[in-house]
């Protein structure tokens, strides 16, 4: 097989990092890239072991992509995560216990046991629940983003995740293009992974490079080395400072590889051998411990503290959950519309009949 | 006032609802200084700057941006150009309006507006009657308006709602129905109304075929026959009881609709009927829907399509014999 260009087309950046990438930033951003390969790891123990239904889909390998918008947005934003983005989601403020109790269903999640897995989110806080169709969230965040600028808020920003191969949707397009059009604060990281599930670039998209549709859209351009936390903590930071100081729409594109398969029923058998052992195959969570190792940014003591602290956490968690109760479909109220009285909620669900 | 028209109507309840809700706006293709391909928003964008605005041709987009913007405490406003080009926009709506507070408690308050049905010359892709798809999934209130006054109260209503409402408005009757004065109180959405009072047969319509019922029903009174009239007007959720407490009345029933018969709101009230009111009926429950075959563009092959005060009319005197 032959990769796609863009994955090969190598890593140059409009402008060179700096924003971002503190020590501070930086740290952070290791941590909770640890968060999310440690809860992550306990996911699929989890599922092999039958407690969890339907299935487990891990962000390893694109945490470092990941975090690196998280932990550049704050209260006030609105976030879309996507399918691999635990990392980004801890960092804009979900926890391991809303991720284990969605993932087991717990009547006490977000999430209720009506939705489960990565669906989660809480919108009214501007942490938006994804739905399985692809780039359906990029005009859903544009949507608030309009709301925020009709009542006169300023300075915040909106941001999504995506795949190369949710770019080939229509839903993605008709979002990139009013997004452009209407010219919101919105970020949308690509992740291209080389795979949309099991289909390699060649047969997902015809472009030399992702990139290239930003001018299209009349959007600015970004392209981050998709498993270097540094490099991507800088670029996201310019993308979200852009945004935020009204220069309009960003699109970032990163290279990297998934680590896993698309969900843990997948054994990932696809990905060849010579593109494990690439670059882009190299974790980019040993890549920031090594590079923030050398630098003085981390010190090995620390991060064996901080596997154990969060190891601890997520055992407990993950006891607690499994202790909780499942949802009882005779307290259901089996009512899909909103908050209406009694009555009409009656009305709505049986058309009057009792 | 005087002369105000069904569409017109839809257009001063949407002045009102920017004039009185800050959280209102309304998306669409054309509907800013040009005021919509129908003209639903004549002077609404010059009246309210920025907030009556043009929208590219993406409905998918469209309806996605009035979810995240109704999340956000917004009251938004999509108009289709056409009902038909709402299919470009099914996704967002059936999967994310839809689903949003059953799976998030987060309410999704917003309001598509669907051109609908058929006129002469519109031809398959400017002509469906699109109720039955969106009513079938939970999470949608569905509406469709028959007279001046429910297009402009239920519309009133459909912001009003914390739920995603389809208000379905029909094309044919735009320009045709005209009202004196609009009215302040309102019967509540969900609750039909009886258009014409019978005691022979009950026929069940809504939107533009309720007029064809009416005017069906006039022509059987030359027979003889009293026939009453219910009018839905909400088709999600449907008023069973008013139904069933017609057909308790006549004991026979003939439920007519522009669109399709499979799967429709007509086969939805048989169903209901059928399995709530059984012992009521006197004869088998009749429909009459448009043909099975895409709306067809000629007139004459038009009129034949949907059904017309002319074929209810033979569908009543086959259901009085039976």
């Amino acid at each position: 097989m032959t990769l796609g260009k863009a994955s090969v087309s190598g890593s140059k950046r409009v402008g060179k990092p700096s924003q971002g990438v503190t020590r501070e930033n930086a740290r952070r951003a290791y941590r909770l890239m640890l968060e999310a390969r440690v809860l992550e790891e306990k996911l699929a123990v989890l599922y092999r072991s039958g407690k969890i239904v339907g299935g487990v889909f891990l962000g390893r390998g694109q945490e470092a992509l990941s975090v690196s918008l998280g932990v550049h947005l704050r209260k006030g934003d609105i976030y879309a995560p996507l399918i691999r983005d635990q990392a980004g989601r801890m960092a804009f403020g979900d926890t391991i216990l809303d991720t284990l109790r969605t993932y087991l269903g717990s009547s006490l999640g977000s999430m209720r046991g009506r939705d489960g897995n990565i669906h989660r989110g809480r919108p009214a806080e501007g942490y938006h629940a994804m739905i399985s169709h692809l780039g359906a969230m990029v005009s859903t965040v544009c949507g608030g983003l309009m709301a925020k600028r009709m009542r006169g808020e300023t300075g915040a920003v909106g941001a999504t995740c995506i795949g190369e191969g949710g770019t080939s949707t229509g839903s993605f397009h008709e979002g990139m293009n009013l997004a452009g059009v209407e010219k919101l604060p919105i970020v949308v990281v690509v992740a291209n992974n080389q795979f949309s599930y099991s289909t390699p670039n060649e047969r997902q998209f015809a472009c030399a490079d992702l990139l290239s549709r930003a001018e299209g859209y009349g959007v600015m351009g970004r392209r981050a080395v998709g498993n270097d936390l540094i490099d991507c903590l800088g670029v996201i930071g310019e993308a979200v400072s852009s945004a935020r100081s009204g220069e309009g729409p960003q699109l970032v594109v990163a290279d990297l590889l998934r680590l896993v398969g698309h969900g843990e029923h997948d054994d990932a058998s696809y990905i060849p051998e010579f593109l494990k052992m690439s670059p882009l195959g190299e974790d980019c969570l040993d890549l920031a411990r090594t590079k923030m190792l050398e630098i003085g940014w981390l010190s090995d003591d620390e991060v064996t503290d901080w596997q154990k602290i969060i190891e601890k956490e997520v055992e407990e968690n993950a006891s607690k959950v499994l202790r909780e109760p499942a949802p009882d479909p005779s307290e259901e109220d089996w009512n899909a519309f909103s908050s209406l009285d009694p009555q009409q909620k009656q009305h709505l669900q049986t058309g009057g009949r009792q | 006032m005087s002369n105000i028209t069904y569409l017109e109507a839809i257009r001063l309840a949407q002045q009102r609802v920017l004039h009185e809700d800050p959280r209102v706006f309304i998306y669409g293709q054309d509907i800013g200084v040009f005021g919509g391909a129908f003209k639903a928003t004549k002077n609404l964008a010059k009246e309210f700057p920025g907030r009556v605005l043009d929208a590219p041709i993406s409905e998918d987009a469209m309806v996605g941006l009035a979810i995240g913007a109704a999340v956000e405490g917004m009251r938004p406003i999509i108009e289709m150009q056409f009902a038909d080009f709402s299919t470009c926009g099914f996704n967002q709506i059936v999967n994310q309006a839809a689903t949003l507070h059953y799976r998030t408690g987060t309410s999704c308050p917003l309001v598509i507006r669907l051109p609908s049905g058929g006129t002469p010359g519109g031809g398959p892709f400017h002509s469906q009657s699109m109720e039955a798809i969106y009513a079938h999934y939970p999470g949608l209130i569905v509406m469709t308006p028959a007279t001046v006054e429910d297009a402009y109260t239920m519309l009133l209503e459909a912001v009003a709602i914390d739920d995603p409402v389809i208000f379905c408005e029909h094309k044919f009757l735009y320009y045709h129905l005209k009202a004196d004065r609009l009215p302040e109180t309102v019967l509540p959405f969900g609750k039909a109304r009886i258009a014409r009072q019978g005691r022979d047969v009950t026929v069940v319509a809504y939107s533009a075929m309720v007029h064809e019922a009416l005017a069906a029903a006039e022509e059987l009174t030359h027979d003889g026959y009293d026939i009453e009239v219910v009018d839905l007007r909400t088709v999600r959720p449907i008023d069973t009881d008013t139904i069933l407490a017609s057909v308790a009345r006549t004991g026979r029933l003939l439920v007519v609709g522009e669109a399709w018969p499979w799967g429709g709101v007509a086969a939805e009230v048989i169903s209901r009927v059928a399995t709530e009111g059984f012992g009521l009926l006197d004869a088998p429950p009749q429909r009459l829907n448009a043909k099975e075959t895409p709306v067809p563009y000629h007139p004459a092959l038009w009129g034949t399509h949907r059904p017309t005060a002319s074929s209810v009319a033979n569908s009543l005197r086959q259901l009085l014999e039976l």
